[in-house]
């Protein structure tokens, strides 16, 4: 503590990469001053696995295998985004029915991760029997993913020119249980959340992210929608099965009256995006067409057609953090020639650095953890040199990315 | 039915994300709430090695949390136990030939327990942390 001014000077305080307050590895940086945080930087790169690298040596059945371990939570995403990308680029039409199966594994993916946050987001509140009661209704989803794809995570459901398994008449009754469930838990977990006087004082008013800075730093997905962005894929630039459903943005207002942007916001959001996903999975059951579930069953003649193909296609999902975006190019050869992969969180993690600047640091766990941010999606690289810290200007990116296009040009 | 002499006491275990794909996190957090509920055997995750018996690890050990997790292993008191979840961990997965692994597991640090699946199911990550109790009931006692 300096003498005489009676301010304190400011200090860091490093947390990560492993802490407690964090599920995965980043570094983060916070100059504070007092209890207040006034500036704050973070490193990620932390669980980078070369996945796109790996991609370009396998073929796309393979690679299948391994978006869906791109993000253990949002794995079909990965799957949906880059199977409608090759799907473009080798003209493979998929079967109706097979958009109606992968739209409803989509959204019960909506469902469970978005239970798993709000499970998540209690705990870093340091509610945890909130955490538990989430966490256990979120089981019977679980349930209802493992009987209609076989497995609870990394679903393996989604495969280049359809879906691997359908969805057979039995099953409609399971999964009818479980919307009627949640549905009818939907308004406990409301007021559970968002009645709580605990809760309210936590959460508003706390990390706020403008409109404005929404807009300007490309935030997507829950996160862009709490501060009043109405940006939506399912309704903006309806694929799959959305173009026949009726999907509308959930923006915070339609609850409270108002838009806040702050970490309050989100909860609501994200929870009644558990209610819309309930609705959009009974219109496709009631709405799914019969026939094939796949354009080309035999996976050798698959892999002859993927094989032939080549040019560049981008496919683009709404992920539950928001757009989940491949862009593959294919010449001709087994591999693709080149898989850029950006995740939601990707355009999501800026924002962290104005809406925790100028919080206290109690407030930094519920803050980090309220854009759901999902690091094993967003590391695409790491840079190990030494201690060395590298600040590339606008303009070094500008060039780089020139460099890259002419590369893969010539 | 009759517990075993391993719940004597309860067991703290510390998880270590070393670049996972975040399958096994959200497993191994189903594995310790209602539905399985381990903490009735005093089984439950702490926030800081130094007060772990087991260590539990995830993930293929990119290069950047090798010596992070090197340095958690040390800060663990002994007798510690190492448990590996998921296949990545114990031998690649399907990030076998990735440039940025030092992984698997076992080549950086020495693994007791392996928990095979990609993910493993919560009932089977529950079933290695008993295997791991048992072991270090094994190690008190003088024996390997």
């Amino acid at each position: 503590m300096s003498e005489g001014t009676g301010r304190k000077a400011p200090y860091i305080i490093p947390i990560g990469p492993t802490h407690p307050a964090l599920k995965e590895p980043v570094m983060f940086t916070f100059e504070m001053e007092g209890e207040m945080i006034r500036d704050v930087d973070f490193a990620p790169g932390q669980t980078h696995r070369g996945i796109e690298w790996m991609g370009m040596r396998r073929n796309p059945v393979q690679i299948v295998h391994l978006t869906d371990r791109i993000c253990g939570i949002c794995g079909v995403s990965h799957t949906f985004a880059f199977a409608r990308a090759v799907e473009q680029i080798a003209e493979i039409e998929v079967p109706e029915r097979a958009d109606y199966v992968r739209t409803i594994i989509a959204e019960f993916e909506r469902i469970q991760s978005h239970l798993l946050w709000a499970g998540v987001a209690a705990h870093e509140l340091g509610f945890d029997s909130l955490l538990h009661l989430t966490w256990r209704v979120r089981e019977q989803s679980m349930d209802v993913i493992e009987n209609l794809t076989g497995n609870r995570v990394n679903y393996g459901i989604v495969q280049v020119g359809g879906v691997r398994r359908d969805i057979v008449p039995e099953q409609h009754q399971i999964i009818e249980d479980c919307l009627a469930t949640y549905e009818g838990l939907l308004s406990k977990l409301l007021s559970l959340f968002l009645d709580d006087r605990s809760i309210a004082l936590r959460c508003r008013d706390v990390g706020v992210l403008s409109q404005k800075d929404a807009l300007e730093l490309c935030t997507v997905g829950p996160t862009a929608r709490a501060s009043g962005v109405n940006v939506d894929l399912r309704q903006d630039y309806p694929y799959s099965a959305y173009g026949d459903l009726d999907v509308r943005t959930i923006l915070p207002d339609q609850y409270a009256g108002e838009t806040r942007g702050d970490v309050y916001d989100r909860i609501v959001v994200r929870l009644l995006e558990v209610g819309q996903s309930c609705g959009i999975i009974r219109q496709c059951l009631d709405e799914m067409p019969a026939g094939e579930v796949t354009a080309e069953p035999k996976i050798a003649k698959l892999l002859a057609i993927c094989k032939k193909a080549s040019g560049e296609a981008i496919g683009r999902v709404e992920a539950p953090r928001g757009e989940c975006f491949h862009y593959v190019r294919m010449e001709a050869q087994e591999a693709p020639h080149s898989w850029k992969v950006k995740a939601s969180s990707y355009s999501n993690l800026m924002s962290w650095i104005p809406m925790l600047r100028g919080e206290q640091i109690a407030d930094i766990p519920i803050i980090v953890a309220s854009i759901d941010p999902c690091l094993s999606c967003t590391d695409r690289v790491a840079v190990i040199r030494g201690e060395r810290r590298d600040i590339l200007s606008k303009e070094d990116l500008h060039r780089l990315s020139v460099e890259a296009t002419r590369r893969l040009q010539a | 039915m009759k517990l075993t002499r391993s719940f004597n006491r309860s067991l703290w275990a510390f998880h270590f994300n070393s670049g996972s794909c975040n399958g096994c996190e959200i497993e191994i957090v189903a594995a310790i709430t209602p539905r399985y509920d381990p903490e009735r055997f005093g089984i439950k995750l702490v926030g800081t090695p130094r007060h772990a018996d087991v260590l539990v690890i995830t993930g293929p050990v990119v290069k950047k949390m090798k010596d992070r997790l090197l340095r958690v292993y040390a800060q663990m008191p002994e007798p510690k136990v190492v448990m590996c979840v998921g296949t990545c961990g114990i031998s690649g997965g399907v990030f076998y030939d990735s440039y940025n692994l030092e992984g698997p597991v076992d080549e950086v640090i020495p693994v007791d327990v392996y928990v095979p699946g990609c993910p493993p199911r919560p009932e089977a990550i529950i079933h290695g942390v008993v295997k791991a109790l048992e072991k270090l009931e094994r190690i008190q006692g003088g024996g390997r």
